[in-house]
């Protein structure tokens, strides 16, 4: 086990028979009617003398297991929780099993939800929970009807366990690789039994995860982490404007730094190639570099909230109608509330960084990516190459949060080899990571309800922002509605009666926005549980009960409430400027109500005290995992409300590095308590969840210490000051 | 600009000889020069403890030391600490808890730790607050750093 990961193979092999579970129909959020596109060409396979009953699962003459991940790892457990899937249904020894990463192959590995190779959304094992069963349990009954043939019982009278068959009436045992020749005639069951989950024997466990060893002692093996015989470093600056040229470059400085070998200047963007990175950064230092800076280069983001403003006036698309909204309205007096979230980076800790070598008729990539096919095919077109000459190395992220969702650096990266002889790594400096992300849009919420009888008797909301998927997947926009944008929103867990959700699709200039962990819900969570509390105190009702009243029809939310509440000690007395606030949420499929506990002190500064989340996942797959998603998710967005924003001034990013673009560090991290919730349900999504639960918790927390509603993010310490 | 003259190196006990610039900070002499890439670049500007390693013992940010500042004193990285009573202690707690997610920043903060503990045997809250608020982890890790530290120092004699 300890070496699971050590032996993932940096090339993986083509799988060539497919299961049929990927068309198995099972409940998805969505699901896409997306054909596999530019199939490529396959490496050789290794297949030959090995059962390789489906795309996942191999299993040699020495009873070796290799399991191949369709999902990628960047820290959210993914490594462990599939193979647990897989080999729990294969009836596998679980200490023996090798990972190894899939190679791009929409049609093998692609995410049931998306129809292509994606790892987001925190869908990994809601898409492939049954997929995966079956492709285990499918291959367990091959290996079983193998040995059952060659003693000549019945199938029935055999069972599996730790990788082998046996037939207790005769106590006959065959190992899974004494079975692989014979298995591999039996035809591949299209509906295997799959196990009742009382006799799962690793699916539910706290188990010690495979990828982390190797994380202890710097022998992991990250996309920046990838060393070639010859290899150059390069790094490089693109237009501090978005959209900008480059105008003219003096590189005569730059030429003469030791160790500098070439310098690259595209249309939009200047490298150096050296000997080491250091030598590419004192290169790149030492340009004089003149930029045409276009269209933009008086954008700031008084112009783009100005845009997103007037936008949310306008009427959006109904993305959601239930009851008689002018009805609702009639019954009482209107109280309204207006959201505002900015720009974020990604800052993920493994800056961007991809490795290159192009050759005549060839390109090769080396990266870790939440999309491989896509880096594939923008590599092919970067390099003007048929998508079958490019092969791509995926590796562990080191950190993806939605950025590694995005190939534009790999298209840059390539761009950029096509002009040196050799492999070069290519890497950004964290300036020019946070300068050119992608960035989580900013979205403007307006929210009109009326209360009655204390509950919510009409609800009108409208969002107004990008519509990332419309631009990501556009086959997925339909009818004006981003399903991103408005998720949480559509599925708000209270009982309204009158309720009305439009969307706004707003493009901001020139800034590219994209998805940034938590998403779409990462908006109207924050926006819904900040007025839900608002809501509550003219109510007259504790936010607790406000919200109860309103989740009869959503059991398993409501249960969660009522977790975090005891848990919590929700209505304990606190000291002054010291306040809980609450928020819950039905986002990703999972169900989380989540109490923060914050001071305030009379400088505005917010100090976190405590936070508690109660979770009802279904069936968590790996316990310790959903426990550890949902405390790293919480800081995740606490830092966004905390500290999270980027700005735009002079058509230029301002924030640069970790000095201006704060994080939450270990000092004024508080404890955090998460509640899982014993559940018989299929299992929903984690990764993302904890994200969107934290901001609208501390802001609750804020208002309940304060009296002060903000409305947007980040917290402004100069709202929440005590007036002299 | 100064021309690369031939360092020599002590890392993880071993001797090294590297042809650098004096300026040219040791984390790219690790990554770069000599293969060695469990120090991690983060930031380059010291804020975020991603490449730290050990100078005689004491964790400092390799992203802005230069190389020809170092003269003799012993360098240790996340591939030697192992080889340390506390390093070795960090990095079981480490797994014991499950501390590590995407694992990028661990490299540094199993560094931080392992010197703190060598320093201080037994760290208090302030002590892991001073010792560990220059290792960012975006992953948010750090509920279970702090456990995985104590856990560690409860297995120190």
């Amino acid at each position: 086990m300890q070496d699971a990961l050590s032996k993932i193979s940096p090339l993986p092999s083509r799988r060539t028979l497919m299961t049929g579970a990927l068309a198995g129909g099972f409940v998805l959020a969505f699901r896409l009617p997306l054909k596999a596109a530019n199939e490529p060409e396959q490496p050789a396979d290794d297949t030959a003398g090995k059962f390789a009953p489906n795309a996942f699962i191999r299993i040699d003459h020495s009873g070796k297991t290799t399991l191949v991940m369709p999902q990628v790892e960047m820290g959210q457990g993914v490594y462990t929780a599939i193979p647990m899937i897989l080999a729990d249904e294969l009836d596998a020894d679980f200490a023996a099993v090798t990972l190894e990463h899939a190679p791009p192959n929409d049609k093998l590995y692609g995410n049931p939800t998306f129809g292509i190779q994606v790892t987001g959304n925190s869908n990994s094992i809601r898409s492939f929970w049954k997929p995966l069963r079956v492709a285990g349990a499918s291959a367990r009954a091959m290996l079983v009807a193998a040995a059952a043939g060659q003693w000549q019982v019945d199938p029935a009278s055999c069972s599996a366990s730790n990788g082998k068959v046996t037939h207790s009436a005769s106590g006959r045992v065959l190992a899974y690789g004494d079975l692989v020749d014979a298995a591999g005639s039996v035809p591949v069951p299209q509906n295997p039994p799959l196990k009742d989950p009382k006799n799962f024997n690793l699916i539910g466990k706290p188990l010690k995860r495979l990828d982390t060893p190797n994380k202890t002692d710097g022998k992991v093996v990250y996309g920046i982490d990838a060393m070639l015989p010859g290899m150059k470093f390069a790094t490089l600056l693109q237009c501090p404007v978005f959209g900008g040229k480059v105008a003219h470059v003096d590189d005569s400085a730059a030429k003469a730094v030791p160790g500098v070998r070439q310098i690259v200047v595209l249309d939009d963007l200047v490298a150096v190639v050296g000997d080491h990175t250091w030598a590419a950064k004192k290169g790149l230092d030492a340009l004089i570099i003149t930029w045409n800076e276009g269209t933009y280069a008086n954008l700031s983001s008084a112009d783009i909230w100005n845009d997103l403003r007037a936008a949310s006036k306008k009427d959006g698309v109904v993305a959601k109608s239930v009851g008689d909204i002018a009805k609702g309205f009639a019954q009482g007096e209107r109280i309204d509330g207006e959201y505002e979230l900015p720009f974020l980076a990604h800052a993920t800790m493994e800056p961007l960084n991809c490795t290159v070598h192009v050759t005549p008729g060839a390109c090769e990539v080396w990266t870790g990516t939440q999309v491989m096919t896509r880096c594939q095919s923008y590599a092919a077109q970067a390099a003007g190459l048929p998508i079958d000459k490019v092969t791509v190395h995926n590796h562990l992220l080191g950190g993806g949060f939605g950025r590694r969702l995005e190939a534009d650096m790999v298209a840059t990266a390539v761009r950029i080899a096509m002009h040196v002889d050799g492999p070069v790594k290519v890497m950004w400096f964290r300036e020019e990571d946070i300068r050119h992300d992608v960035y989580r849009p900013v979205y403007r919420d307006t929210i009109s309800a009326v209360l009655s009888n204390g509950r919510i008797a009409a609800w009108k909301y409208r969002i107004t922002g990008s519509g990332v998927i419309a631009r990501w997947l556009p086959a997925a926009f339909q009818n004006g509605i981003d399903i991103d944008a408005v998720d949480s929103a559509v599925d708000i867990p209270y009982d309204i009666p009158n309720l009305q959700v439009e969307y706004v699709r707003a493009e901001p200039p020139a800034v590219p926005t994209g998805f940034w962990r938590g998403v779409g819900p990462n908006n109207n969570v924050f926006a819904i549980e900040c007025f839900i509390d608002e809501l509550a105190r003219k109510a007259g009702k504790d936010p607790v009960e406000f919200r109860r009243g309103m989740l009869d029809n959503n059991p398993r939310l409501k249960a969660a409430l009522d977790l975090v509440a005891e848990k919590s000690g929700w209505g304990q007395p606190l000291p002054a400027r010291t306040g809980r606030g609450v928020s819950v949420q039905p986002s990703f499929g999972s169900f989380i109500a989540t109490v923060v506990e914050a001071e305030v002190d009379d400088k505005g500064e917010v100090y976190l005290r405590r936070v508690t989340s109660a979770v009802d996942t279904g069936i968590a797959v790996n316990p310790d995992t959903i426990v550890a998603q949902l405390q790293g998710g919480l800081i995740f967005g606490l830092t966004a409300a905390l500290y999270g924003e980027v700005t735009i001034a002079k058509g230029r990013v301002q924030q640069s590095n970790f000095n201006d673009y704060r994080m939450l560090r270990i000092d004024q991290t508080p404890p955090i308590e998460v509640h899982v919730i014993d559940s018989g349900a299929d299992p929903g999504g984690i990764g993302e969840t904890g994200v969107t639960a934290g901001p609208p918790a501390l802001r609750n927390a804020i208002y309940a210490a304060t009296g002060v509603a903000l409305r947007r993010l980040p917290i402004d310490r100069r709202a929440l000051a005590v007036k002299a | 600009m100064v021309a690369s003259t031939m360092v020599a190196l002590t890392i993880n006990g071993e001797s090294k000889t590297v042809d650098a610039p004096p300026d040219m900070p040791l984390l790219w002499v690790l990554r770069d020069l000599l293969g060695m890439t469990g120090t991690k670049f983060g930031c380059g500007i010291a804020q975020c403890g991603a490449c730290t390693v050990h100078l005689d013992g004491k964790a400092v940010r390799s992203c802005l030391l230069p190389v020809g500042a170092i003269g003799d004193r012993a360098i240790t990285t996340i591939e030697g600490v192992g080889s340390t009573a506390s390093g070795a202690k960090v990095q079981k707690a480490w797994l014991d808890l499950e501390v590590i997610q995407c694992g990028y920043c661990q490299s540094g903060q199993i560094m931080s730790a392992a010197a703190l503990l060598q320093d201080t045997p037994h760290p208090g809250d302030a002590d892991i607050d001073a010792a560990m608020a220059g290792n960012i982890c975006r992953c948010g890790t750090y509920v279970r750093i702090r456990e995985a530290i104590k856990r560690a120092a409860d297995g120190q004699a």
